[in-house]
């Protein structure tokens, strides 16, 4: 059945904090570092005391920095007490279903006026807990127990689909290489640097200290080195997967009928849809998530629009088989296609369809609960030709967003369009 | 046949007992590997426990290379990876296990289609389910 939203819905302002590693900053600085840019980001300027309810996009900040009942905290670090605030946890779709359910708050007529965030900070604890609780986001039971880490859940994925369709494991060395030169042009992301960077910075230390300098060729030599990139979950190697990240981001969410209260040019949420699916076990296919293809449905129904009128998308690429699945289950690359696209250029910020121009989480960072968040940020961004170095050069009227949590059990799918 | 709760703990006893039991809907016939008590399929509340064969064929699988702190701690690691999967039984029902009898270090000779069959792996204190290719 095709749905509408209650009544109009529109993002007046975002924001987005730097994404890293920031041992001095605990989730509520983080966050009120996005809120600082979000306040500047509105056009016609806005008085935090009209922010009506907070809905606030985290995973697990009881694990990673135990600390539970956050969003009342962060609430009260921008000054929104006594406001409503609530936390949104759906794994690494927590920013993405925030949103959600800001939307449905205003669509409702409940509020006309909502801020919307995201905060993970996850590098306070070692390597191994991190593993530890990213991987909860599985089936603690039945999948953790069999050994499954987040990476290596994503890995079976990709042996399926590599299986299913005949990809060398190599062709995912591009989806990395892309996402890092559109993290090169983003001064918010973690990596902020080309892989070739990288691997020149490298070259250049070892020269420095005298030791033996490794004599890759190229990229593709550097990426294929088990020195420089190794295995974490085979098939999946460092450069595959998204680094552990703090950081924050906010978007300010209200009723279309006073969306020129804060500015003439605010995007219209024109789709949005979610939807679920078992863990891996009890799934039909390893090569596409369901859940992903049911919220997309959703979300081109309820905007009216088909894929190919999408100019512009930020994609959840936690690993790169992830961005593989994401562009064919969105229906931007037909099944079993999606693996070619970055290598021949058709994701790239001059390509056909532009995905993850942010560097996506794969190199701007991935702070899990934020990543929704973030990446509505960066639509606000190219939509407005606010985009600075990295802004693509045809008129973005229409994108979209797509964010999983855990291994597919959720996923949430926004389609903006400029009002 | 057996009277036991249709839970993790009794499907945990029934593995340590040597038996791999899954749950079949008496009204549709769907088979979950996984003990529940709702059928997914109908929703209607008529399982009853059964024996699955334990053979079946790997549908996605990996090595790992950072493991969980529990894996860490049995000694597995960056140089000692391990490989676990996603095994389609003959019956239908998927599960995810370890793959023993393989050699993580060359995952080149592993192969989504394999064929597997179960095994109870007993790690210390703990009793696992585990995979060994046939033949
Ligand atoms: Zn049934």
């Amino acid at each position: 059945m095709k749905r509408k939203l209650g009544r109009g819905v529109a993002v007046v302002g975002a924001g987005v904090g730097k994404f890293g590693a920031f041992p001095r900053h605990d989730s509520r600085d983080l966050f009120a570092q996005a809120f600082r840019e979000l306040r500047a980001s509105v056009d016609r300027g806005f008085d935090p005391a009209e922010v009506e309810a907070l809905y606030l996009g985290n995973y697990s900040s009881d694990l990673f920095e135990h600390q539970g009942h956050l969003a009342p905290i962060v609430a009260s670090w921008v000054g929104l007490t006594p406001r409503a605030a609530l936390r949104v946890e759906d794994a690494c779709a927590s920013g993405g279903v925030a949103l959600r359910q800001a939307v449905l708050a205003v669509a409702s007529g409940l509020y006309d006026v909502v801020l919307v965030g995201g905060v993970e900070r996850m590098t306070a604890l070692p390597t191994e807990a991190v593993t530890d609780t990213l991987a909860t986001a599985g089936d603690v039971l039945y999948e953790f127990s069999a050994g499954f880490t987040f990476p290596g859940f994503y890995a079976a994925m990709a042996t399926a689909y590599a299986a299913k369709y005949g990809m060398p494991y190599e062709a995912l060395f591009a989806v990395a290489r892309k996402n890092h030169a559109h993290g090169a042009l983003n001064d918010k992301a973690q990596f902020g640097m080309t892989i070739r960077a990288i691997m020149d910075r490298r070259m250049a230390k070892a020269r420095e200290k005298g030791g033996p300098v490794p004599s890759w060729e190229d990229e593709l030599d550097f990426l294929r080195d088990p020195g420089a990139n190794p295995p974490v979950a085979w098939p999946l190697r460092l450069f595959d997967c998204s680094p552990i990240t703090d950081g924050a981001a906010a978007l300010l969410v209200v009723a279309e009928k006073v969306a020129r209260r804060y500015t003439d040019r605010p995007l219209r949420v024109l789709g949005t849809g979610q939807a679920s699916d078992a863990c891996l076990y009890g799934r039909a296919d390893l090569a596409s998530l369901r859940a992903a293809r049911e919220a997309a449905a959703q979300a081109y129904a309820m905007a009216g629009v088909t894929p190919d009128q999408i100019k512009l998308a930020e994609v959840h690429d936690c690993f790169t088989i992830a961005e593989v699945l994401a562009i064919e289950d969105l229906g931007l690359f037909p099944p079993g296609q999606g693996w070619r696209a970055a290598a021949d250029g058709a994701t790239s910020r001059e390509g056909r369809i532009p995905v993850n121009t942010s560097g996506g989480l794969k190199a701007k960072g991935h702070p899990v609960g934020a990543s929704g968040v973030a990446q509505v940020v960066e639509l606000w961004k190219q939509m407005r030709g606010e985009a600075g170095p990295r802004q693509v050069a045809r008129d973005v009227d229409l994108a979209l967003a797509h964010n999983v949590g855990g291994t597919g059990q959720t996923c949430v799918v926004h389609i903006l369009e400029r009002g | 046949m057996v009277e036991r709760e249709f839970t993790h703990a009794s499907w945990a006893e029934f593995l340590a007992e040597g038996k791999l039991m899954g749950v079949r809907c008496r009204a549709c016939g769907a088979l979950s590997a996984v003990p529940r008590l709702v059928c997914p399929a109908c929703r209607v509340e008529d399982l009853e426990w059964v024996e699955l064969s334990g053979r079946g064929a790997v549908e996605g699988f990996t090595v790992i290379h950072v493991p969980p702190t529990p894996l860490a701690a049995a000694g597995y690691g960056r140089d000692r990876p391990y490989a676990s999967a996603v095994v389609r039984l003959d019956e239908g029902p998927w599960i995810t296990a370890q793959l023993v009898g393989v050699d993580p270090q060359r995952p080149e000779s592993l192969r989504v289609g394999m064929r597997v069959r179960a095994e109870v792996v007993h790690q210390g204190e703990a009793v696992r389910l585990g995979f060994r290719p046939e033949g």
